[in-house]
């Protein structure tokens, strides 16, 4: 070990030991939400300031076919983040080509094109992006993304229409309009 | 043929039983007594070496497919405190190369039993056993090692154990533990040579892991192709509808369950080869183990602790790739060091405050602070948010904060500070007086 130590000494180092340690998720999330910049479009709720693990966002889109709702996501990050991207779930029964009954999303870098060099901010532009630009596509709701080729003026009727908390073909939304 | 396989047999438990006898030193004297050409001009040769070897704790991480190996490979290379820690119990399908189990040991500690196995086997060599986490211990606990090997499977836990060591060191050259990573996936494995705070850490380098295979949702939901979609189809999306509670991947019936819904929507989809083993190795994430694989990535880890630990010849720097997948390459680089590596590359702050201070006046100490010139910082401990600068929401339920005395906020826990003029984070150590 003589040498470790020789090359231990060399180096001028200073520290401190803890009682309880950050975990390298805990820090990455928090420069993530210390450099966060969002359109005034998204907000972020905090259940407890203390838990920055846990956490939802709100997506009110400013035009397109969603414009007038309000769209909840929660988010969880896990230990391995950012290895592993945070797991985001839609709230609310929606009717989007993109997220399904149980409110999960497709959303490619939240699964196969995930990168530790993304951010969290990264991940809420790319679901306000979806509000904007839904892509039939990669559809999760195949009756949706179908409606959206087939015929976009009836699509655009079927998501007013569920956002107020109406059914379309027989399955009851939630309503998502800002009171 | 039948015959000089049926002598060599049965004279295997006789060739075991006459080594048994306590290792004498002569395998590795000639390298520890003697310098060479390549030996460091710090290293000075004498039987005083070998002692320390004896007398240095080590501590092996993970009693698995590496594990056996490491701990094999380091009691017959003259270390003889060694401790091991694993949390797994021995399963049947780990028979075929963790070699240090036999059929009656299923169930069993993996790290008892590997312990046992190597006292009763190696005498002169002690292995104490931890049944647990790694994160169950406490830095005191890691302070007694002098250096760390590592077999682990996991990302998280290589992460925790590597933070973990970046933040034992301190002034005393002790404190330095360097921490030897083994690893493998099928044909391929690395090893590597970690010295905390000095050389590139394990953070460093995350961005370097392959992602783990993962395919579109939409895949999953409407073209399944694999019968890996259909798995994941059931587990991820079925799963949930079904069950309140999440899959315990280790329950035959829960896997079962996953395992029928993914085989008839095989069916459906006129798709092949969705098993049970499969279904298993989908969601618990499995990479193929092989043996040989474990023991030439052991064999280099226990080379690289060797020198280590006696400064004969020089040790890796500090990163060697193996790849067995296309015949045989092998790499070997310096991985650098990144300045704004979350865990290596933060600066630590000491702090003196009066006992009157508050959060608002750290903060204007720290803004002041020539050494750091931060502009709006957000500062947490591990459990706690102080003040948040952003995002504004969690910035209204920190504010109440900033008139509180940071004595009272903080305890003895080690904050956390990050800031847009920051590379990464800094660790402030608050001495309140």
């Amino acid at each position: 070990m003589l040498k470790i130590w020789s090359m231990k000494e060399k180096q001028a180092a200073e520290g401190g030991s803890a009682k309880k340690k950050v975990t390298a998720a805990q820090l990455r999330v928090q420069k993530d939400l210390s450099e966060l910049s969002l359109p005034s479009t998204m907000k972020t709720h905090f259940p407890s300031a203390e838990d920055i693990m846990n956490f939802e966002l709100t997506v009110r889109p400013d035009e397109g076919f969603y414009q007038g709702g309000e769209f909840r996501f929660s988010f969880y990050v896990n230990p391995n983040f950012p290895h592993e991207p945070p797991k985001v779930k839609c709230l609310q029964k929606v009717y989007h080509p993109n997220i399904d009954l149980e409110g999960n999303v497709c959303l490619n870098i939240l699964r196969e094109d995930w990168k530790p060099v993304l951010s969290l901010n990264a991940v809420m532009i790319g679901l306000q992006y979806l509000f904007l630009e839904p892509n039939a596509s990669d559809p999760l709701n195949k009756d949706a993304a179908h409606q959206m080729t087939a015929n976009r003026e009836e699509f655009k009727r079927n998501v007013k229409h569920s956002m107020a908390g109406g059914s379309v073909a027989g399955e009851r939304f939630d309503c998502v309009l800002i009171k | 043929m039948h015959e000089l396989h049926d002598q060599i047999w049965t004279s295997l438990p006789n060739l075991f039983s006459t080594m048994t006898a306590v290792r004498n030193p002569y395998s590795i004297s000639p390298v520890l007594t003697t310098s060479g050409p390549f030996s460091d001009e710090e290293f000075a040769p004498s039987p005083d070496v070998i002692t320390a070897l004896a007398d240095m704790s080590i501590l092996v991480i993970g009693a698995g497919g590496l594990g056996c190996e490491i701990l094999k490979n380091l009691a017959l290379s003259g270390f003889k405190k060694i401790h091991v820690i694993d949390m797994d119990t021995i399963d049947i399908s780990n028979l075929n190369r963790q070699f240090l189990f036999r059929p009656s040991d299923v169930g069993k500690p993996k790290s008892e039993v590997a312990a046992e196995f190597i006292n009763r086997r190696v005498a002169g060599v002690h292995v104490t056993p931890h049944f647990g986490k790694i994160q169950d211990f406490d830095n005191d606990f890691y302070m007694q090692f002098t250096l760390v090997v590592c077999g682990l499977d996991s990302i998280e836990a290589r992460r925790w154990i590597n933070a973990t060591l970046v933040g034992l060191v301190g002034d005393s050259p002790e404190t330095l533990k360097p921490l030897i990573d083994g690893g493998t996936e099928g044909f391929k494995g690395q090893s590597r040579v970690i010295l905390p705070t000095i050389t590139s850490c394990y953070e460093c380098s995350l961005d370097m892991l392959t992602p783990q295979t993962t395919f579109p949702m939409c895949t999953i939901a409407n073209t399944p192709r694999l019968p890996e979609h259909c798995i994941e189809w059931a587990s991820v999306l079925e799963w949930p509808k079904h069950f309140d509670r999440k899959a315990d991947n280790d329950d035959v019936e829960d896997v079962t369950w996953i395992f029928e819904q993914a085989r008839a929507r095989a069916e459906q989809f006129g798709i092949e080869g969705v098993t049970y083993q499969l279904t298993q190795g989908v969601i618990k994430n499995i990479i193929p183990a092989i043996a040989s694989t474990n023991a030439i990535i052991a064999a280099s880890s226990c080379n690289e602790a060797f020198k280590v630990a006696t400064t004969c010849v020089p040790f890796l720097n500090n990163y060697m790739m193996y790849s067995g997948n296309n015949s045989v390459y092998t790499y070997t680089f310096q991985h650098q060091k990144r300045p704004d590596c979350p865990v290596c590359g933060v600066q630590v702050l000491r702090l003196a405050v009066p006992k009157s201070t508050t959060l608002e006046n750290l903060i204007e100490r720290l803004k002041e602070n020539p050494a750091t010139k931060v502009k709006n910082p957000s500062l947490r401990t591990a459990s706690k948010s102080l003040y948040m600068a952003s995002p504004k929401e969690l910035e209204e339920m920190t504010r109440g904060n900033l008139v509180k005395l940071v004595g009272e906020l903080v305890g003895e826990e080690e904050v956390t500070v990050t800031d847009e003029a920051l590379p990464f984070s800094l660790r402030l150590v608050v001495d309140v007086e």
